[in-house]
Protein backbone atom coordinates (compact mmCIF):
# COMPACT_ATOMS: atom_id res chain seq x y z
CA UNK A 1 0.00 0.00 0.00
CA UNK A 2 1.51 3.38 -1.01
CA UNK A 3 1.32 6.64 0.86
CA UNK A 4 -1.72 7.95 -1.06
CA UNK A 5 -3.72 4.85 -0.13
CA UNK A 6 -2.66 5.26 3.46
CA UNK A 7 -3.84 8.84 3.54
CA UNK A 8 -7.17 7.90 1.99
CA UNK A 9 -7.63 5.15 4.58
CA UNK A 10 -6.87 7.44 7.51
CA UNK A 11 -9.24 10.05 6.06
CA UNK A 12 -12.00 7.44 5.84
CA UNK A 13 -11.25 6.33 9.39
CA UNK A 14 -11.46 9.91 10.64
CA UNK A 15 -14.80 10.49 8.88
CA UNK A 16 -16.08 7.19 10.27
CA UNK A 17 -15.17 7.96 13.89
CA UNK A 18 -16.62 11.48 13.49
CA UNK A 19 -20.12 10.01 12.95
CA UNK A 20 -22.07 10.59 16.18
CA UNK A 21 -23.27 6.98 16.37
CA UNK A 22 -19.70 5.66 16.06
CA UNK A 23 -18.29 8.19 18.53
CA UNK A 24 -20.98 7.44 21.12
CA UNK A 25 -20.61 3.69 20.66
CA UNK A 26 -16.84 3.82 21.10
CA UNK A 27 -17.33 5.93 24.24
CA UNK A 28 -19.66 3.34 25.71
CA UNK A 29 -17.18 0.59 24.81
CA UNK A 30 -14.36 2.44 26.58
CA UNK A 31 -16.41 3.06 29.72
CA UNK A 32 -17.64 -0.54 29.83
CA UNK A 33 -14.12 -1.85 29.27
CA UNK A 34 -12.94 0.22 32.22
CA UNK A 35 -15.43 -1.44 34.51
CA UNK A 36 -14.36 -4.80 33.16
CA UNK A 37 -11.39 -4.25 35.47
CA UNK A 38 -13.76 -4.32 38.46
CA UNK A 39 -15.22 -7.62 37.23
CA UNK A 40 -11.74 -9.12 36.99
CA UNK A 41 -10.90 -7.97 40.52
CA UNK A 42 -14.24 -9.14 41.97
CA UNK A 43 -13.91 -12.56 40.29
CA UNK A 44 -10.48 -13.10 41.84
CA UNK A 45 -11.71 -11.88 45.25
CA UNK A 46 -14.56 -14.41 44.89
CA UNK A 47 -12.19 -17.33 44.53
CA UNK A 48 -11.92 -17.74 40.75
CA UNK A 49 -8.54 -17.85 39.03
CA UNK A 50 -7.45 -15.57 36.20
CA UNK A 51 -8.38 -18.15 33.52
CA UNK A 52 -11.86 -18.70 34.93
CA UNK A 53 -12.45 -14.93 35.06
CA UNK A 54 -11.31 -14.68 31.42
CA UNK A 55 -13.44 -17.70 30.48
CA UNK A 56 -16.52 -15.88 31.79
CA UNK A 57 -15.74 -12.65 29.94
CA UNK A 58 -14.96 -14.45 26.67
CA UNK A 59 -17.74 -17.06 26.73
CA UNK A 60 -20.56 -15.69 28.90
CA UNK A 61 -20.00 -12.01 28.03
CA UNK A 62 -22.92 -10.51 29.93
CA UNK A 63 -21.90 -8.32 32.86
CA UNK A 64 -24.86 -8.92 35.17
CA UNK A 65 -24.72 -12.70 34.70
CA UNK A 66 -20.96 -12.79 35.24
CA UNK A 67 -21.19 -10.80 38.49
CA UNK A 68 -24.16 -13.00 39.50
CA UNK A 69 -22.29 -16.28 39.03
CA UNK A 70 -19.21 -14.98 40.85
CA UNK A 71 -21.36 -13.50 43.64
CA UNK A 72 -23.09 -16.80 44.39
CA UNK A 73 -19.83 -18.77 44.33
CA UNK A 74 -18.09 -16.13 46.50
CA UNK A 75 -20.91 -16.45 49.04
CA UNK A 76 -20.23 -20.17 49.34
CA UNK A 77 -23.17 -21.18 47.13
CA UNK A 78 -23.18 -24.28 44.96
CA UNK A 79 -21.99 -23.74 41.38
CA UNK A 80 -25.44 -24.85 40.17
CA UNK A 81 -27.16 -22.01 42.08
CA UNK A 82 -24.62 -19.77 40.40
CA UNK A 83 -25.50 -21.19 36.97
CA UNK A 84 -29.25 -20.69 37.57
CA UNK A 85 -28.72 -17.11 38.78
CA UNK A 86 -26.50 -16.27 35.81
CA UNK A 87 -28.93 -17.71 33.23
CA UNK A 88 -31.97 -16.02 34.81
CA UNK A 89 -30.10 -12.70 34.75
CA UNK A 90 -29.07 -13.36 31.12
CA UNK A 91 -32.65 -14.07 30.00
CA UNK A 92 -33.22 -10.35 29.39
CA UNK A 93 -30.85 -10.55 26.42
CA UNK A 94 -33.49 -12.67 24.66
CA UNK A 95 -35.81 -9.66 24.73
CA UNK A 96 -33.13 -7.42 23.29
CA UNK A 97 -32.57 -10.00 20.55
CA UNK A 98 -36.25 -9.96 19.72
CA UNK A 99 -36.05 -6.27 18.81
CA UNK A 100 -32.63 -6.60 17.20
CA UNK A 101 -33.66 -9.48 14.89
CA UNK A 102 -35.78 -7.01 12.91
CA UNK A 103 -32.92 -4.50 12.79
CA UNK A 104 -30.12 -6.91 11.86
CA UNK A 105 -31.98 -9.43 9.64
CA UNK A 106 -29.27 -12.08 9.93
CA UNK A 107 -29.27 -15.82 9.14
CA UNK A 108 -26.95 -18.78 9.70
CA UNK A 109 -23.44 -18.26 11.04
CA UNK A 110 -23.72 -14.45 10.95
CA UNK A 111 -26.67 -14.64 13.33
CA UNK A 112 -24.85 -17.15 15.55
CA UNK A 113 -21.86 -14.80 15.75
CA UNK A 114 -23.87 -11.61 16.31
CA UNK A 115 -25.83 -13.30 19.12
CA UNK A 116 -22.74 -13.29 21.36
CA UNK A 117 -22.67 -9.47 21.43
CA UNK A 118 -26.40 -9.03 22.15
CA UNK A 119 -26.04 -7.25 25.53
CA UNK A 120 -27.41 -4.21 27.41
CA UNK A 121 -25.00 -1.73 25.84
CA UNK A 122 -25.17 -2.86 22.19
CA UNK A 123 -28.98 -2.99 22.33
CA UNK A 124 -29.23 0.44 23.92
CA UNK A 125 -26.87 2.04 21.39
CA UNK A 126 -28.92 0.67 18.46
CA UNK A 127 -32.11 2.34 19.69
CA UNK A 128 -33.55 5.69 18.63
CA UNK A 129 -31.32 6.10 15.56
CA UNK A 130 -32.21 7.96 12.38
CA UNK A 131 -32.29 4.93 10.10
CA UNK A 132 -31.63 1.20 9.89
CA UNK A 133 -27.99 1.60 8.89
CA UNK A 134 -27.30 3.82 11.94
CA UNK A 135 -29.04 1.27 14.17
CA UNK A 136 -26.85 -1.51 12.79
CA UNK A 137 -23.70 0.59 13.18
CA UNK A 138 -24.62 1.35 16.81
CA UNK A 139 -25.11 -2.34 17.52
CA UNK A 140 -21.95 -3.65 15.83
CA UNK A 141 -19.52 -0.95 16.96
CA UNK A 142 -20.74 -1.10 20.55
CA UNK A 143 -20.98 -4.91 20.62
CA UNK A 144 -17.54 -5.62 19.17
CA UNK A 145 -15.93 -2.67 20.99
CA UNK A 146 -17.30 -3.71 24.37
CA UNK A 147 -16.33 -7.35 23.71
CA UNK A 148 -12.68 -6.44 23.09
CA UNK A 149 -12.33 -3.86 25.87
CA UNK A 150 -14.38 -5.80 28.46
CA UNK A 151 -12.04 -8.76 28.01
CA UNK A 152 -8.95 -6.55 28.16
CA UNK A 153 -10.35 -4.87 31.30
CA UNK A 154 -11.09 -8.26 32.90
CA UNK A 155 -7.53 -9.41 32.29
CA UNK A 156 -6.05 -6.23 33.80
CA UNK A 157 -8.36 -6.38 36.86
CA UNK A 158 -7.78 -10.10 37.41
CA UNK A 159 -4.00 -9.85 37.15
CA UNK A 160 -4.05 -6.85 39.51
CA UNK A 161 -6.19 -8.63 42.10
CA UNK A 162 -4.21 -11.87 41.84
CA UNK A 163 -1.21 -9.92 43.15
CA UNK A 164 -3.08 -9.32 46.44
CA UNK A 165 -2.86 -11.72 49.35
CA UNK A 166 -6.23 -10.84 50.94
CA UNK A 167 -8.82 -8.99 48.83
CA UNK A 168 -10.73 -8.01 52.00
CA UNK A 169 -7.95 -5.53 52.86
CA UNK A 170 -8.90 -3.47 49.81
CA UNK A 171 -12.62 -3.85 50.53
CA UNK A 172 -13.11 -5.90 47.37
CA UNK A 173 -15.80 -8.01 49.05
CA UNK A 174 -17.94 -4.85 49.02
CA UNK A 175 -17.17 -4.23 45.32
CA UNK A 176 -19.56 -6.94 44.06
CA UNK A 177 -22.68 -5.74 45.91
CA UNK A 178 -21.76 -2.16 44.92
CA UNK A 179 -21.66 -3.28 41.29
CA UNK A 180 -25.13 -4.82 41.73
CA UNK A 181 -26.41 -1.52 43.18
CA UNK A 182 -25.07 0.27 40.10
CA UNK A 183 -26.78 -2.24 37.76
CA UNK A 184 -30.01 -2.07 39.77
CA UNK A 185 -30.30 1.72 40.23
CA UNK A 186 -31.46 2.69 36.73
CA UNK A 187 -34.12 -0.07 36.79
CA UNK A 188 -35.85 1.29 39.92
CA UNK A 189 -38.12 3.66 38.05
CA UNK A 190 -41.34 3.61 40.09
CA UNK A 191 -42.69 2.82 43.54
CA UNK A 192 -44.04 -0.65 42.67
CA UNK A 193 -40.65 -1.72 41.27
CA UNK A 194 -39.00 -0.47 44.48
CA UNK A 195 -41.51 -2.47 46.53
CA UNK A 196 -40.89 -5.71 44.63
CA UNK A 197 -37.11 -5.19 44.83
CA UNK A 198 -37.20 -4.60 48.60
CA UNK A 199 -39.48 -7.61 49.12
CA UNK A 200 -37.11 -9.79 47.08
CA UNK A 201 -34.11 -8.57 49.07
CA UNK A 202 -35.90 -9.14 52.41
CA UNK A 203 -36.94 -12.64 51.31
CA UNK A 204 -33.34 -13.49 50.37
CA UNK A 205 -31.95 -12.29 53.73
CA UNK A 206 -34.74 -14.01 55.68
CA UNK A 207 -34.05 -17.38 54.02
CA UNK A 208 -30.24 -17.07 54.29
CA UNK A 209 -29.96 -18.83 57.70
CA UNK A 210 -32.16 -21.77 56.64
CA UNK A 211 -31.08 -22.45 53.05
CA UNK A 212 -27.72 -23.39 51.54
CA UNK A 213 -25.85 -20.32 50.17
CA UNK A 214 -26.97 -19.34 46.67
CA UNK A 215 -30.54 -20.60 47.04
CA UNK A 216 -31.94 -17.45 48.76
CA UNK A 217 -31.27 -15.50 45.54
CA UNK A 218 -33.19 -18.13 43.56
CA UNK A 219 -36.07 -17.93 46.06
CA UNK A 220 -36.22 -14.24 45.22
CA UNK A 221 -36.25 -15.17 41.51
CA UNK A 222 -39.20 -17.49 42.15
CA UNK A 223 -40.91 -14.59 43.90
CA UNK A 224 -40.37 -12.40 40.80
CA UNK A 225 -41.95 -15.16 38.68
CA UNK A 226 -45.03 -15.35 40.91
CA UNK A 227 -45.47 -11.55 41.04
CA UNK A 228 -45.05 -11.30 37.26
CA UNK A 229 -47.55 -14.05 36.48
CA UNK A 230 -50.09 -12.90 39.09
CA UNK A 231 -53.28 -11.75 37.32
CA UNK A 232 -53.54 -7.93 37.23
CA UNK A 233 -56.64 -6.12 38.44
CA UNK A 234 -58.11 -4.23 35.49
CA UNK A 235 -55.18 -5.34 33.38
CA UNK A 236 -57.56 -6.75 30.78
CA UNK A 237 -56.62 -10.35 31.58
CA UNK A 238 -59.26 -12.87 32.49
CA UNK A 239 -58.68 -14.29 35.95
CA UNK A 240 -60.78 -17.40 35.49
CA UNK B 1 -16.35 -27.68 39.39
CA UNK B 2 -16.14 -23.91 38.85
CA UNK B 3 -15.12 -24.58 35.25
CA UNK B 4 -18.24 -26.72 34.67
CA UNK B 5 -20.38 -23.90 36.07
CA UNK B 6 -18.58 -21.38 33.84
CA UNK B 7 -19.18 -23.49 30.72
CA UNK B 8 -22.79 -24.50 31.45
CA UNK B 9 -23.83 -20.98 32.47
CA UNK B 10 -22.08 -19.51 29.42
CA UNK B 11 -23.94 -21.94 27.15
CA UNK B 12 -27.23 -21.02 28.85
CA UNK B 13 -26.58 -17.29 28.46
CA UNK B 14 -25.61 -17.75 24.81
CA UNK B 15 -28.80 -19.69 24.09
CA UNK B 16 -30.84 -16.82 25.62
CA UNK B 17 -29.13 -14.37 23.26
CA UNK B 18 -29.59 -16.63 20.23
CA UNK B 19 -33.23 -17.38 21.11
CA UNK B 20 -34.06 -13.67 20.97
CA UNK B 21 -32.66 -13.40 17.45
CA UNK B 22 -34.29 -16.65 16.32
CA UNK B 23 -37.70 -17.11 17.99
CA UNK B 24 -40.87 -15.67 16.43
CA UNK B 25 -41.79 -12.37 18.12
CA UNK B 26 -45.15 -13.70 19.35
CA UNK B 27 -43.51 -16.09 21.86
CA UNK B 28 -41.75 -13.44 23.91
CA UNK B 29 -44.26 -10.63 23.32
CA UNK B 30 -46.94 -12.07 25.65
CA UNK B 31 -47.72 -9.58 28.48
CA UNK B 32 -47.06 -12.05 31.33
CA UNK B 33 -43.67 -13.02 29.84
CA UNK B 34 -42.79 -9.33 29.42
CA UNK B 35 -43.70 -8.59 33.05
CA UNK B 36 -41.60 -11.46 34.39
CA UNK B 37 -38.72 -10.37 32.15
CA UNK B 38 -38.91 -6.85 33.56
CA UNK B 39 -39.11 -7.94 37.19
CA UNK B 40 -36.58 -10.78 37.14
CA UNK B 41 -33.36 -8.71 36.88
CA UNK B 42 -34.65 -6.17 39.43
CA UNK B 43 -35.49 -8.78 42.05
CA UNK B 44 -32.39 -10.94 41.44
CA UNK B 45 -30.08 -7.91 41.65
CA UNK B 46 -31.80 -6.64 44.81
CA UNK B 47 -31.45 -10.08 46.39
CA UNK B 48 -27.79 -10.27 45.38
CA UNK B 49 -27.12 -6.84 46.89
CA UNK B 50 -28.75 -7.91 50.17
CA UNK B 51 -27.09 -11.33 50.42
CA UNK B 52 -23.64 -10.06 49.41
CA UNK B 53 -23.84 -7.16 51.87
CA UNK B 54 -24.99 -8.93 55.03
CA UNK B 55 -24.55 -12.63 54.23
CA UNK B 56 -21.57 -14.74 55.26
CA UNK B 57 -22.31 -18.36 54.40
CA UNK B 58 -25.54 -19.05 56.27
CA UNK B 59 -24.99 -16.31 58.83
CA UNK B 60 -26.26 -12.73 58.65
CA UNK B 61 -23.39 -10.42 59.62
CA UNK B 62 -23.39 -6.61 59.77
CA UNK B 63 -19.85 -5.41 59.03
CA UNK B 64 -17.86 -2.83 57.05
CA UNK B 65 -19.44 -3.99 53.76
CA UNK B 66 -22.71 -2.34 54.83
CA UNK B 67 -21.05 1.09 54.94
CA UNK B 68 -19.43 0.50 51.55
CA UNK B 69 -22.71 -0.51 49.91
CA UNK B 70 -24.52 2.44 51.52
CA UNK B 71 -21.96 4.79 49.97
CA UNK B 72 -22.49 2.98 46.64
CA UNK B 73 -26.22 3.64 46.98
CA UNK B 74 -25.63 7.37 47.40
CA UNK B 75 -23.21 7.38 44.45
CA UNK B 76 -25.74 5.62 42.20
CA UNK B 77 -28.46 8.04 43.33
CA UNK B 78 -26.13 10.93 42.38
CA UNK B 79 -25.65 9.16 38.98
CA UNK B 80 -21.89 8.85 39.36
CA UNK B 81 -20.08 6.53 36.90
CA UNK B 82 -20.03 2.78 37.52
CA UNK B 83 -16.31 2.62 38.24
CA UNK B 84 -16.57 5.45 40.79
CA UNK B 85 -19.45 3.65 42.54
CA UNK B 86 -17.48 0.41 42.86
CA UNK B 87 -14.22 2.12 43.87
CA UNK B 88 -15.91 4.25 46.55
CA UNK B 89 -17.58 1.17 48.06
CA UNK B 90 -14.29 -0.73 48.23
CA UNK B 91 -12.44 2.30 49.60
CA UNK B 92 -15.04 2.97 52.30
CA UNK B 93 -14.99 -0.67 53.39
CA UNK B 94 -11.19 -0.81 53.43
CA UNK B 95 -10.87 2.44 55.43
CA UNK B 96 -13.46 1.32 57.96
CA UNK B 97 -11.53 -1.93 58.45
CA UNK B 98 -8.38 0.08 59.11
CA UNK B 99 -10.17 2.12 61.78
CA UNK B 100 -12.22 -0.74 63.24
CA UNK B 101 -10.16 -3.95 62.91
CA UNK B 102 -12.25 -7.07 62.44
CA UNK B 103 -15.25 -5.23 60.95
Amino acid sequence: MDLGDDRATSGRLRRWTARPVVRDSLGVALATGAYGTSFGAVALAGGLDVWQAMGLSLLMFSGGSQFGLVGVIAGGGSPWSGVATAVLLGARNAFYGLRLSRVLELRGWRRALAAQVVIDESSAMSMARADRSEERTGFYVTGVGVYLLWNLGTLVGALGASALSDPRVLGLDAAAPAAFVALLGPRLRDRSTWAVALAGAALAVATTPVLPPGLPVLVAGLFALVVGLWPRRGGGEATR
Amino acid sequence: MIWIAVLVASAGCYLCKLAGLSLPASVLARPAVQRVAGLMPVVLLAALVAVQTVGSGQAVVLDARLAGVAVAGVAVWRRWPFLVVVALAALTTALLRLVVPGS
